[in-house]
């Protein structure tokens, strides 16, 4: 896991990707925490947050879109899976390496939250919450886009539909307020819905089952993309 | 050291290999010959464990390479067909990183340095993979392969897109290899494996149709000799004193190929040696003797002669379809050498 886990890491920074992402998430961060915090004289993080998060979710595909297409179109991936280590570690090498670049960049708001706190008294546990909320959305949404970027050898298709996945489930929590439907099915949307979870964490409230929600689908999400290694293996 | 018995891969109705069986022993280099798109590639992406086999078992030095897939993996280094090269790494750190994959043992430093000299690819250790040629990148692939001192090397084409001085290179270095590993390399060039191998497996739309030492396989293809003849005189009347030799059991006429003689290819018995016969037949009809030489086999003409083989007819390889697959064989020999 950890040859994995260096290479990809360097990858991201041999080629644009790791600064490309890095870049637009700091111009992002850095416009909205101009909106929401010094221009409104306010130092009150969430609206930042909630911004940043669903935005961020967006970028997440620039990330993983390369992870397994790449490997695939040059055919590289025979050197790993002809390698004495198994699937798990190869994938969890690339998951952690894609996580960590995601980490550097998110940790700008650490030090938005430090200058404002300089200045003002902040609310801790709300900063607290929202990048710990991130941190796990994050991770869903890594796992996803790397299931997705095994699946083809293309990284724009891997790209794309990463990006549509990602607004489907934006859009879940809006298809849950439709009218008509039967109160069970939009509770299990909204159970579903990767943004509707976030909300106890924008407000600083640690949920064990927001928790498990999340690593669940980094679980899930890694585990399939296991299994779509070994069926390649086998089909 | 390695045993594969009755693999069969099946692509959805393709059968791409066909109940293969064969071993290999210790310190053997087995040639894998046969045409583009045999089964050669997948046979072995299957004996790597990068494919599963539809049925059959695949074992290497006794370990399984379904049920202890690590454990055969790390007795094999395996060289692809395109070799497995991450383009924007320089060479030494892509070789850092398969190291570092394999889990290797030995001292990073000296074993690597070793490999590099080996395979001759220590000036380029700084540069990026992209820019190097294909020659180079095709050795890198080799290093690869060889990082970890594997007990067996399986290397896919190796020969493909080098120059023909690199070609020789890598016969040699193939050749010395095998001293201390079990080596499987595949190709589709004849010559190469009569040059390299101790015993060949001919592989054809994914059935075994040979596996023989190189000299036994000749010999039992051959079944007498082909002499190619260039003589400058009238084509109808060398043709009909070729044919009136003792010992000569066929003649055909192959047309002129320099200006003012013919090309004739005289198949004869195995026993007789025509050629003294032949050119005082020639010099007593005062027709010069432009050209003579031993016409080998090559791909095509072991195919349609193994192929008949199975098939029990002996002539199928001497219609005008053999003649044209031999012309067109003996074209792409030519360039690969």
């Amino acid at each position: 896991m950890g040859a994995v886990y260096r290479k990809e890491l360097k990858s991201y920074f041999h080629s644009a990707t790791g600064y490309t992402f890095i870049a637009v998430v700091l111009f992002l961060s850095g416009v909205f925490f101009f909106m929401t915090n010094i221009t409104a004289y306010s130092a009150e993080m969430s609206s930042f947050f909630s911004m940043f998060q669903q935005i961020v979710v967006f970028i997440i595909p620039l990330l993983t879109m390369k992870i397994w297409a790449d490997e695939k179109r040059n055919k590289t991936d025979q050197a790993l899976l002809t390698a004495p280590v198994g699937l798990l570690s190869i994938t969890l090498g690339k998951f952690f390496a894609a996580m960590t670049v995601y980490l550097v960049a998110i940790s700008i708001t650490v030090v938005y939250a430090l200058t404002l706190a300089s200045f003002a008294s902040v609310d801790t546990l709300v900063i607290i919450g929202n990048v710990f909320g991130m941190i796990l959305v994050g991770a869903a949404m890594i796992a996803i886009g790397m299931f997705i970027s095994n699946l083809t050898e293309s990284q724009i298709i891997a790209a794309v539909v990463t990006f549509g996945v990602a607004l489907m489930l934006l859009l879940l929590q809006s298809f849950s307020t439709l009218s008509g439907l039967p109160e069970i099915v939009s509770q299990i949307i909204l159970a579903a819905s990767l943004f509707s979870r976030y909300q106890d964490f924008s407000v600083g409230i640690f949920s064990y089952a927001d928790v498990i929600y999340y690593l669940s689908v980094a679980t899930v999400f890694i585990f399939l993309t296991v299994r779509a290694l070994e069926k390649r293996r086998w089909a | 050291m390695i045993e594969v018995n009755h693999l069969v891969k099946r692509y959805g109705s393709k059968t791409a290999v066909d109940d293969i069986s064969f071993r290999v022993e210790d310190g053997e280099i087995l040639g894998f010959l046969g045409p583009n798109g045999a089964g050669k590639t997948t046979t072995m992406n299957i004996l790597s464990g990068y494919l599963s086999m539809t049925s059959g078992t695949v074992s290497i030095g006794g370990c399984d390479i379904l049920t202890e897939p690590n454990r055969a993996k790390a007795r094999i280094g395996y060289l692809p067909e395109h070799p497995p090269l991450y383009p924007d790494m320089t060479v030494r750190d892509y070789l850092y990183f398969i190291y570092d994959l394999k889990k290797v043992s030995l001292r990073r430093g000296p074993h690597l340095q070793e490999i590099c000299d080996l395979v001759r690819i220590s000036d380029v250790a700084g540069r990026i993979i992209k820019h190097l040629s294909k020659g180079y990148q095709q050795r890198v692939g080799l290093a690869q392969a060889l990082i970890g001192n594997p007990e067996v090397l399986i290397l896919d084409e190796p020969t493909v897109g080098l120059d023909p001085k690199q070609i020789i290179e890598i016969r040699n270095l193939i050749k010395s290899l095998g001293k201390q590993h079990t080596v499987i390399f595949s190709t589709h060039i004849l010559s190469e494996v009569q040059a390299v191998c101790d015993r060949i497996l001919v592989i054809n739309e994914g059935r075994l149709v040979a596996d023989d030492t190189p000299d036994d396989l000749s010999a039992k293809l051959m079944g007498g000799s082909r002499l190619a003849v260039r003589v400058a005189g009238p084509s109808d009347q060398v043709l009909r004193r070729l044919r009136e030799l003792d010992g000569v059991k066929k003649v055909e006429l192959q047309g002129i190929k320099e200006r003012g003689t013919v090309d004739f290819l005289v198949e004869t018995d195995e026993k007789l040696d025509v050629r003294r016969a032949m050119f005082d037949m020639l010099a007593e009809n005062q027709w010069p003797l432009m050209g003579l030489r031993n016409s080998e086999l090559n791909l095509e003409d072991i195919f349609l002669r193994l192929t008949a083989k199975e098939g029990e007819q002996p002539d199928a390889g001497k219609g005008p379809a053999g003649k044209g697959a031999r012309q067109k064989g003996g074209k792409r020999k030519g360039a690969a050498q």
